[in-house]
This record gives structure tokens, C-alpha cells and sequence, in this order.
């Protein structure tokens, strides 16, 4: 699937993701953080560009500042970092549906050009192919967050002509339609896949890819995408990752690993 | 309050058919006693959880359960929940129907089941196929005062919710501290109340605004150190990451999930022997 030719760069696809993710916080913004690579960019950035970052988990963990990245949205390290815990029913009224959420993180199964997503089923409802997870807070995140952060590994198969079932709104049918229903928040900013970035057009809300990965192929790229891929007019090339960067993260991953390593042993009473 | 054995509370207050809510989010989930509904081999259970986890992967897999009703199905970190999905894609070991809703739904059910109204209320999100579904029962109406769309999500009242937390003193008062989810919420909507705890105390010195179930609202209380492992009791353990890790081998296959259940939750007699034959406990 990875036509990435005879380029041999020194650092994964998925650390150019979470690099380029982490670019796009900017320094004391409100985020409500995903668990797996939306929750590695956020400590990056907080940890390199934007100390101020707020960290929101739907856990009830706000303002949290973990030393190692949980597996789990409600590790324990969340709790004992963060400002204050508070219960999820809060969480979801008071910080997201009260509108005090900047930025939200979203990963799926599918997504479309208008940037709906799908983490419900493959196949069709009543009888899947594959049965996924579901939707958690995706559907309130992507209509109450001021605006929304999209992160996905990019084929043809992922980024899909029609979804299977649409968890969360994107753009809906585009061009306009999902201001004109009056949604909250202003809906995806960036998709940022293994290729590069894609953005909503400003006139159809279509995506469209904005930048490219150092090595990476326009002809990749629009391999990878299930439909007739748009191309901005001022196609960026992005740089390849600061060593800074590269360090800060793989540090992180590597006292992760460590901690996620400990044997637990429980005492019981006599 | 009457502090009895979990295997006595269970065989007490949760019957075949009930709708049963083991509630606690990734923090405190009460696995030694949904370990004990396996092991009295409860039927037709309708399972409710904001996230099924592994506890309802197993008790699913066992056939504890005829329905389900949850907002996000998954392995936290990890994946799948493989009994789940073979529940619902291949009917393995039975048929389960599935109630599904957005976290911020049960939140607001669960709230609404604990503050006796029908139904609670939330701002809409814009247009997903989530309120077409079969079973998903929310309805758009107009704010009276402000002709705001909203949503109106029923209650949630569990004939009985379960929950593990961290103590319990002398008269049978619970405290709850860290990640709490909506455990509080799903305690107050139910019929009936069981708690396990790590430890019994003289006094719980909890801060003025704790969370603290008071004595009167809780039908038993179980003492069970570890109870809620794999998942964690903040100061007690940590979450056992390596087991979620490992989970997902053991859960993937029919055969092997099912030895694992036989060798470590039916063949022991109580959780203490659970965490001993994993060596968590010596």
C-alpha cells in the first residue's frame, strides 16, 4: 500500500503524524484529548511549543499533565496530574456542551470528503462485517468543540466514497450545510493521515490535501484516497521533523513502555 | 446497609433477566463481582455500562447476557473486545441485542434515572445515524422557552447497579475518590446497590465535598480487596496495562477464552484465589 518509493527517512510515519499533529496546538488552547496518537501529539506540544496546553480527558481528568501516556483514557497518572477531577456527566455538560472545549481530537474507521466519520460498524448495521467499538463522546466532541483535529492512517479503504454509517458530523453534504443547521462548533480544521494534511475547502467544506510528507508521492497520495482527490493550489511540502522533537517524543513513548511494563502486585490482608 | 460475602449479595439481589449496570469508568470496575455472576451462572442479563471493557467481554462470552446497552465498545489502547463483536457479528455463544448511545447519552440517562425524571435532556448534535437506529429512542423537541432543538434521551433506572470503591467505615458509608465516571449517577438510579470495597474503616476521613454514598442508599457492601483488578483502586494499584495487553490473545479465540474463564474465574472459589493464581497477590 505504501508507495513511498526509495525515500529512507530516519523517524516512522506515525512520529511525522504525531509531530504534525502537535504543530497544529497552539500554546494554552482548551483540548479534549483522544487516547493512542491524538493523546501522544497533545503531550508533545505541551511538552515542546505549547507548555500552556489545557488537557481535557473524558475520564473527568482536566488540565492534566502526565509523565507517561496512558493506555487508557482514565489511567491513573491522568488523575493524579490533573488540575481537578470531575465527574463525566460534567465533563460532557459543562466543559464540551457548555462550549468551553477549543480543539477536539478525532480518529475513525472511515472518513468522507466532507469529513464525516465512521466508528460504528463496517458492513451494513443490522449484520457487520465488522463490529467497532462505537462512538464514546466522537459524536459531542465533533458538534461542540470549537473546532476539530482529525487523525488517520490514510488508504483507500479508510477514506471512502460513502461511509457505512456516519457516527460523527463532519461538513454533512458540504458547502455550507452544517453552519446552515447550526452547529456549534465550526467543525474538522485539518485531517492529518500518513501522507500529509488535508483541509475543508472554504467555499464546498470538501477536503483537500494542503501538504505532503517529505518523500511522499502526489500519486501516493491520491491512491490512498477513495475518491477523486482535490489539490490545493499552493500544495506545501512540509519539513521533516526536528531532532528536538524526535527526542522529546521517543522519550516519552520509551518512559511509557517502561511504566506500562511494571508488574502490579495487590497485598491482601492476612 | 448490610455488610454480607459478595457471593451472598450476588446470590441475594441480581436474578436472571435483570437489567444490571457494573458501572466505573476504566478507574474502580467491579471485576470480582462480575467474576461472581459468572460463576452462579446468571442468564438474560441486560448488561448497561458506558464501556463494556473486559468484565462484560467475559460475562458476554460466558452468556451471561441477552442484551446491551453502552456507548463505546473497545479494548481501551488495545483494540477490539473480541467476545463482543463475535456476540453481535456471529451470534457466539448467543444472540445479543445492543442498545448503543454516545457517552454524553448515558451520562445524561443515567442522570436522569437518579433524579426520577423519564427523560433528560441535551443540545443536539447535528445529524448522524446513530438517532436512525433500532432501539436508540431519543427524539428531538423544541426548548419550550427558547425553541432550541434539543434531545431527550430516557432514563436509565438498573433493577440493580454494582459498583467497587475504595472504602467503607463502620456504618457502612462508601467513598469513592478519583476517576469516578458516572458511578455516583448510576448508583442513585438503581433499585438496588451493591459495593465492594478494598478495606473497612473506623472513619472515612473524606474532604467536606467527596463523593460519599451515604449508608441508607446502599443495599450491601462487600469487603473485597483487589476487586476491581485488572482495572485499579486509586491508592491501592495501578491499572494492570499488561493484562488489557494480553487480553486481547486470550479473548480472540472461542477456545482459548473459554479454558481461560474455566481455569481462572469458575474453577476459584473467590477473587482472593483469582489473584493468586495470577501471582498479582502472593
Amino acid at each position: 500500500m505504501n508507495a513511498r518509493s526509495d525515500f529512507a527517512p530516519a523517524y516512522t510515519a506515525d512520529e511525522m503524524m504525531t509531530v504534525t499533529a502537535a504543530q497544529q496546538l497552539r500554546d494554552g488552547a482548551v483540548c479534549f484529548v483522544g487516547i493512542g496518537l491524538p493523546s501522544a501529539a497533545c503531550n508533545l506540544a505541551r511538552l515542546t511549543h505549547a507548555p500552556n496546553l489545557v488537557l481535557i480527558y473524558e475520564s473527568g481528568t482536566v488540565g492534566t499533565r502526565p509523565g507517561v501516556l496512558p493506555l487508557s483514557i482514565g489511567d491513573g497518572e491522568l488523575a493524579e496530574t490533573a488540575d481537578c477531577v470531575v465527574p463525566l456527566p460534567e465533563i460532557f455538560a459543562h466543559y464540551l456542551q457548555g462550549g468551553r472545549v477549543d480543539v477536539g481530537f478525532l480518529g475513525a474507521a472511515q472518513i468522507d470528503r466532507y469529513g464525516n466519520l465512521n466508528s460504528t460498524v463496517i458492513g451494513s448495521y443490522a449484520h457487520p462485517h465488522v463490529r467497532l467499538p462505537g462512538a464514546g463522546g466522537a459524536p459531542e466532541i465533533a458538534t461542540f468543540a470549537r473546532e476539530v483535529l482529525i487523525v488517520m492512517k490514510q488508504s483507500a479503504r479508510s477514506f471512502v466514497p460513502r461511509l457505512d454509517f456516519r457516527t460523527s458530523c463532519g461538513f454533512l453534504d458540504g458547502a455550507g450545510q452544517r453552519r446552515a443547521r447550526g452547529c456549534p462548533g465550526s467543525g474538522p480544521r485539518a485531517v492529518i493521515t500518513d501522507f500529509g494534511v488535508l483541509r475543508p475547502n472554504p467555499a464546498s467544506d470538501e477536503l483537500e490535501l494542503t501538504a505532503l510528507y517529505p518523500g511522499v508521492t502526489l500519486e501516493a497520495a491520491r491512491a490512498a484516497t477513495g475518491w477523486p482527490l482535490r489539490v490545493a493550489s499552493d500544495l506545501e511540502r512540509l519539513a521533516v521533523p526536528e531532532p528536538a522533537d524526535l527526542d522529546c517524543l521517543r522519550d516519552l513513548h520509551a518512559r511509557t513502555r517502561a511504566a506500562h511494563d511494571k508488574p502490579v502486585r495487590i497485598t491482601l490482608p492476612a | 446497609m448490610a455488610l454480607m460475602k459478595l457471593a451472598e449479595a450476588i446470590e441475594q439481589h441480581v436474578r436472571d433477566g435483570q437489567s444490571v449496570a457494573l458501572e466505573g469508568f476504566t478507574h474502580l470496575i467491579p471485576f470480582a463481582a462480575g467474576h461472581e455472576i459468572v460463576r452462579q451462572g446468571r442468564r438474560d442479563l441486560h448488561l448497561i455500562r458506558m464501556t463494556p471493557d473486559l468484565i462484560y467481554d467475559q460475562m458476554i462470552g460466558m452468556g451471561c447476557a441477552s442484551q446491551l446497552t453502552f456507548s463505546w465498545g473497545g479494548n481501551p489502547g488495545v483494540g477490539s473486545l473480541h467476545r463482543l463483536r463475535d456476540a453481535v457479528e456471529k451470534q457466539w455463544p448467543h444472540p445479543l441485542a445492543i442498545v448503543e448511545r454516545s457517552h454524553a447519552e448515558m451520562a445524561v440517562a443515567y442522570q436522569a434515572g437518579a433524579s426520577g425524571l423519564p427523560c433528560g435532556l441535551m443540545r443536539s448534535y447535528v445529524d448522524t445515524d446513530l438517532a436512525r437506529l433500532p432501539g436508540a429512542h431519543v427524539e428531538e423537541i423544541a426548548c419550550p422557552f427558547s425553541g432550541d432543538s434539543l434531545t431527550a434521551v430516557p432514563a436509565i433506572n438498573p433493577d440493580v447497579t454494582i459498583l467497587h470503591a475504595q472504602q467503607t467505615d463502620a456504618e457502612g458509608n462508601v467513598l469513592i475518590r478519583g476517576i469516578v465516571g458516572a458511578m455516583k449517577e448510576a448508583a442513585l438510579a438503581a433499585r438496588c446497590l451493591i459495593v465492594t470495597v478494598e478495606e473497612q474503616v473506623e472513619r472515612l476521613h473524606a474532604d467536606m465535598n467527596a463523593i460519599v454514598l451515604p449508608r441508607w442508599l446502599v443495599t450491601a457492601v462487600c469487603i473485597v480487596p483487589g476487586g476491581a483488578y485488572p482495572s485499579y483502586a486509586q491508592g491501592y494499584y495501578p491499572r494492570d496495562n499488561r493484562f488489557y495487553l494480553a487480553w486481547d490473545g486470550i479473548a480472540r479465540d472461542r477456545q482459548v477464552f473459554r479454558r481461560w474463564m474455566e481455569r481462572h474465574v469458575l474453577a476459584v472459589r473467590d477473587h482472593a484465589e483469582f489473584l493468586r493464581a495470577l501471582k498479582v497477590a502472593a
